[in-house]
C-alpha cells in the first residue's frame, strides 16, 4: 500500500492538544500538540533533554512514578482524555504497553513473563489456551523457533536482543493498541537492531508504534511520520520524508544536518 | 616521610593481617573450647532426657524444647508484623516526619539493651496483660526484641529489587499490590528469610528477655499450654553456672554445646540461602 492511500485512511489513536508537564518548577514539556496514527510508526525525535522520553511517558502516566509532576492540555486516547485523577490507568496501560530502554524481563521463565500480563488482569484461562498465546505472542515476536524448546529456563539466560523481543511479546499478550518505544534499541548491536525495527515493520500491522529515538537514521529508516522536539516544544510534525528532506523549520533541518544534538 | 616505603608498607601489611588473625582466634577458641569439654556429655540421653537430681544428672530436653518454642512464638509474632512494616516502609511510605520519626524507632528499638526489652516484657506482658510469666509472655518480649531486625532485612531485601521491575509491571497495568505482591516480594524473600533466620538466632541465645517474662528455674515437664513457664537454654545454663552447685563441668559445657549448635546451625541455613541467592540473580 502507497505511504500517501495509508496516510489518508489512517486514524489517530493518540492526539495530544496543548501538553504541558511540569517537574516541580521546570517546564518539560510546552504547549506540545500531536496525532499518532493507527497503524503507523511515529518516531520522536531530539537532542537529550528536549522532553521526548517525557512526552512518550504521559501516553501511559508513567509520569506519575515522579514525585511532583503536574500536567495540562488533553492527550485523547481512543476519544477518551487521560489527563486528570479520574482516568483508568489499569485499562490505559493495559490498551498502551511500554517497551524500555533496557530489556527487563521478570526473573523468571520465558512463559511466566509472557502470562504475567493475563495473570495480573484475571485473564488466566484454560492450560492450552495459555499454551497457545505463548506460541502466538512468540511467533508474532519471531522468537517462537529460538525458544520453543526454552520456555521453561529463565528469561535471564536469553540474549540481550531476545530479551528485548521477550519484553514485546509480554505486552502483545495483553493485546494492547499502542506499543510505545523508549530507545528499544540502545543496547543492542546493528544487526540485532536491523532485526528489531524489521519486526517493528511487522507488528505496525496490528498496532500503533510510537519510537523515541536518538538514532535518526533509525528514525528515517523505520517511521512513517515523525517529530523534531527541542526543549519541551514540539518544533516540527509531519511524514517522516518531508520532515528529513524538506524540514520547514529551521531548528529541525540544523539538527538533522547535525548542526548540533 | 618514610624512607623505606616498601619496608613501612610490609609492617602495616603484616600488622592488617595480624589483627585480622586476632578476630579469628577468640572465636576458634570458644567453640574449641566448648566442644572439648561439652562432647563427652552430649548423648542421646542428654539431649532427650528431663534433668535430675536438682539438674546435676540427666538431660536438658525441656529446655531444648522451651527455646524452641520461645523461638517459634517469637517468630509467629515478629515476622508478620516486621514484614508489612517493611513493606510499608520501603513501598508506601512518602518521606515525611511520620516515616523519618517511624524510622528512627526502628534504630533505637535496636539499640535497646535486652535486659531492658525483659523489664518491659515484664511490666506490659507479664503483669499489665496478665498473661504471667509464660510462653506467650516471652515469646512475645523477645519477639519485639527481635523485630528491628527482621525490620532492617526485610527492607534491604525489599529495596534490592531493581526499579525497572516495579515499573515494568506497573506498565503492563498491574496496580501497585500486584506489583508488590506478584514482583517484589518474590524477589525479596531470600533476603526476609535470611534475615529472619539471624532474628530466630538471636531470640534463640538471649536470656535477659526471658528472665522475668517466662524462664523457669527447674521445670522438669513439658510445658503444656503458652500461659505455662518453661525452661530455656541461655537461662538453663545460666542457673547450672552459677545458681546450682555441683554440677558437673560437663553438663555445663554440654549445654553450652547444644545452644551453640542450634544458633550455629540457624545462621549455617540463613548462609547457605543467601550463597545460594547470590549465585542465582542475575540482574
Amino acid at each position: 500500500m502507497p505511504n500517501a492511500l495509508h496516510n489518508t485512511i489512517a486514524r489517530p489513536v493518540i492526539e495530544v492538544r496543548k501538553l504541558n508537564l511540569w517537574y516541580g518548577d521546570f517546564r518539560a514539556l510546552k504547549d506540545v500538540s500531536a496525532a499518532f496514527r493507527e497503524n503507523m510508526i511515529t518516531a520522536i525525535i531530539g537532542p537529550s533533554g528536549c522532553g521526548k522520553s517525557t512526552l512518550l511517558r504521559t501516553f501511559n502516566r508513567m509520569n506519575d512514578l515522579v514525585e511532583g509532576v503536574r500536567t495540562s492540555g488533553s492527550i485523547m486516547v481512543d476519544g477518551v482524555n487521560i489527563i486528570g485523577s479520574d482516568a483508568d490507568l489499569i485499562d490505559l496501560r493495559k490498551k498502551v504497553g511500554m517497551v524500555f530502554q533496557r530489556p527487563n524481563p521478570f526473573p523468571l521463565s520465558v512463559s511466566e513473563n509472557i502470562l504475567f500480563g493475563l495473570k495480573i488482569h484475571g485473564l488466566v484461562s484454560e492450560r492450552n489456551e495459555l499454551d497457545a498465546i505463548v506460541e502466538k505472542s512468540l511467533r508474532a515476536v519471531l522468537l517462537w523457533d529460538d525458544l520453543k524448546d526454552r520456555l521453561s529456563k529463565s528469561a535471564l539466560s536469553l540474549s540481550l536482543e531476545q530479551k528485548q523481543k521477550l519484553c514485546i511479546a509480554r505486552l502483545i499478550a495483553v493485546k494492547p493498541e499502542v506499543l510505545l518505544m523508549d530507545e528499544p534499541c540502545s543496547t543492542l548491536d546493528p544487526q540485532a537492531t536491523a532485526r528489531i525495527e524489521e519486526l517493528m515493520r511487522e507488528l505496525k500491522r496490528d498496532y500503533t508504534i510510537i519510537i523515541v529515538t536518538h538514532n535518526m537514521q533509525q528514525a528515517a529508516r523505520v517511521s512513517d511520520e515523525a517529530g523534531f522536539m527541542l526543549l519541551g516544544e514540539m518544533v516540527e510534525f509531519g511524514a517522516t520524508a518531508q520532515v528529513f528532506t524538506a524540514p520547514r523549520d529551521k531548528r529541525t533541518e540544523d539538527y538533522i544536518t547535525g548542526r548540533y544534538g | 616521610m618514610s624512607k623505606h616505603p616498601l619496608r613501612t608498607q610490609k609492617i602495616a601489611f603484616f600488622l592488617l593481617l595480624v589483627a585480622t588473625l586476632l578476630i579469628v582466634v577468640p572465636v576458634g577458641l570458644i567453640v574449641v573450647v566448648i566442644i572439648q569439654k561439652g562432647w563427652p556429655a552430649v548423648n542421646w540421653q542428654f539431649l532427650s532426657e528431663m534433668p535430675r537430681q536438682g539438674m546435676r544428672a540427666g538431660g536438658i530436653f525441656p529446655a531444648i524444647v522451651g527455646t524452641l518454642y520461645l523461638v517459634t512464638g517469637a517468630i509467629l509474632f515478629a515476622l508478620p508484623i516486621g514484614l508489612l512494616a517493611a513493606v510499608y516502609l520501603s513501598e508506601y511510605a512518602k518521606d515525611n516526619i511520620l516515616t523519618r520519626s517511624i524510622k528512627l524507632a526502628i534504630v533505637n528499638l535496636a539499640g535497646v539493651p535486652s535486659v531492658v526489652y525483659g523489664l518491659f516484657g515484664l511490666a506490659l506482658f507479664v503483669v499489665f496483660f496478665k498473661f504471667g510469666a509464660s510462653i506467650l509472655s516471652g515469646s512475645l518480649t523477645l519477639g519485639i526484641m527481635i523485630l528491628p531486625l527482621i525490620i532492617t532485612a526485610s527492607r534491604e531485601a525489599l529495596e534490592a529489587v531493581p526499579y525497572s521491575f516495579r515499573e515494568v509491571s506497573l506498565s503492563l497495568g498491574a496496580s501497585k499490590w500486584q506489583t508488590i505482591r506478584h514482583i517484589v516480594l518474590p524477589n525479596a524473600i531470600p533476603g526476609i528469610i535470611t534475615g529472619t533466620i539471624l532474628g530466630l538466632g538471636r531470640a534463640a541465645g538471649e536470656t535477659a528477655p526471658i528472665l522475668f517474662t517466662v524462664a523457669a528455674f527447674y521445670l522438669p515437664r513439658l510445658p503444656q499450654s503458652v500461659f505455662d513457664q518453661a525452661m530455656a537454654l541461655p537461662y538453663h545454663l545460666y542457673v547450672i553456672s552459677t545458681q546450682v552447685p555441683n554440677v558437673d563441668e560437663k553438663v555445663r559445657y554440654g549445654t553450652a554445646l547444644v545452644l551453640l549448635s542450634m544458633v550455629l546451625f540457624m545462621n549455617l541455613v540463613a548462609i547457605i540461602i543467601r550463597y545460594r541467592f547470590r549465585k542465582k540473580k542475575k540482574w
